[in-house]
């Protein structure tokens, strides 16, 4: 029996870049909670992440020669929030939701970590077989 | 993952400009001038979003005429006996204390937490 080792660790390996990558957007809207016009993000995770265990296992895309960095394989992910008070200086960033929704990308980061940790101490058990 | 620590510390580092205006503008509430021209003017910090976090384009000096007030006895006073103090709105002043003073709590919180995180990731596997 085979073992895929990429399709071992894939599913938690995806949900922590894309985690990453959510944790990134919401310390932007956090940064920018005092900025004029700022209209606040997030990523829809089950739709990244859908879309990244269902796509063809394909090599890491290789760095342009041109030296632009490679396109966000996230981009299409990355919605705009709808405001439920919104503010007369344009701004969309509600610091509280936001800092919650912080809080829990953090908390769901770890546990992937965990599950990502624990699939290879059970690989590493089979390996040495003790 | 590494890119959270430089949107964090660009957030910290605006609010701290804007903690620093507001203390230049209560420092100054009373600081009167005989010139009209050469009083201070109240600062204000103009934030912009930019990849990656946020920056800070320019200090805007306020364009409120300074208030003119009749004290012979002064020593900066003009020929007329006028002082000019700067319009300084110190309960404004006190409120954008206050909101840069949380905004600048919560960057340093996801800087906290997005470091944790960064320290496990690091450990695993082991």
């Amino acid at each position: 029996m085979a073992l895929d080792l990429d399709a071992y660790l894939s599913l938690h390996a995806n949900a922590l870049s894309i985690r990453a990558r959510r944790a990134e957007v919401l310390a932007n809207n956090l940064a920018n909670a005092d900025t004029p016009g700022f209209k606040a993000r997030d990523i829809d995770f089950a739709a990244a992440l859908k879309a990244a265990t269902s796509a063809p296992a394909s090599p890491p895309a290789a760095p342009n020669t041109n030296g632009t960095p490679p396109a966000d394989p996230l981009a299409p992910f990355i919605k705009y929030r709808l405001p439920s008070q919104p503010s007369l200086d344009g701004n969309t960033v509600e610091v509280d939701s936001e800092r919650a929704a912080f809080m829990d990308n953090a908390v769901r980061y770890q546990a992937s970590l965990t599950f990502l940790n624990s699939r290879i101490k059970s690989l590493m058990q089979a390996l040495t077989g003790e | 993952m590494f890119k959270i620590l430089d949107v964090a510390g660009s957030g910290l580092a605006a609010q701290q400009l804007r903690l620093n205006t507001v203390a230049s503008n209560l420092a100054n509430a009373d600081t009167v001038s005989g010139d009209p021209a050469a009083v201070y003017r109240a600062r204000h910090v103009k934030f912009q979003a930019v990849e990656g976090g946020v920056r800070v384009t320019g200090v805007v000096e306020s364009q409120a005429e300074p208030l003119k007030r009749h004290e012979p006895g002064n020593p900066l006073a003009d020929e007329n006996g006028f002082v000019y103090a700067p319009r300084v709105d110190a309960v404004g002043e006190m409120v954008n204390m206050i909101s840069a003073s949380r905004s600048y709590q919560n960057n340093l919180e996801v800087m906290n937490t997005s470091k944790e995180l960064l320290l496990r990731t690091l450990m695993m596997g082991q």
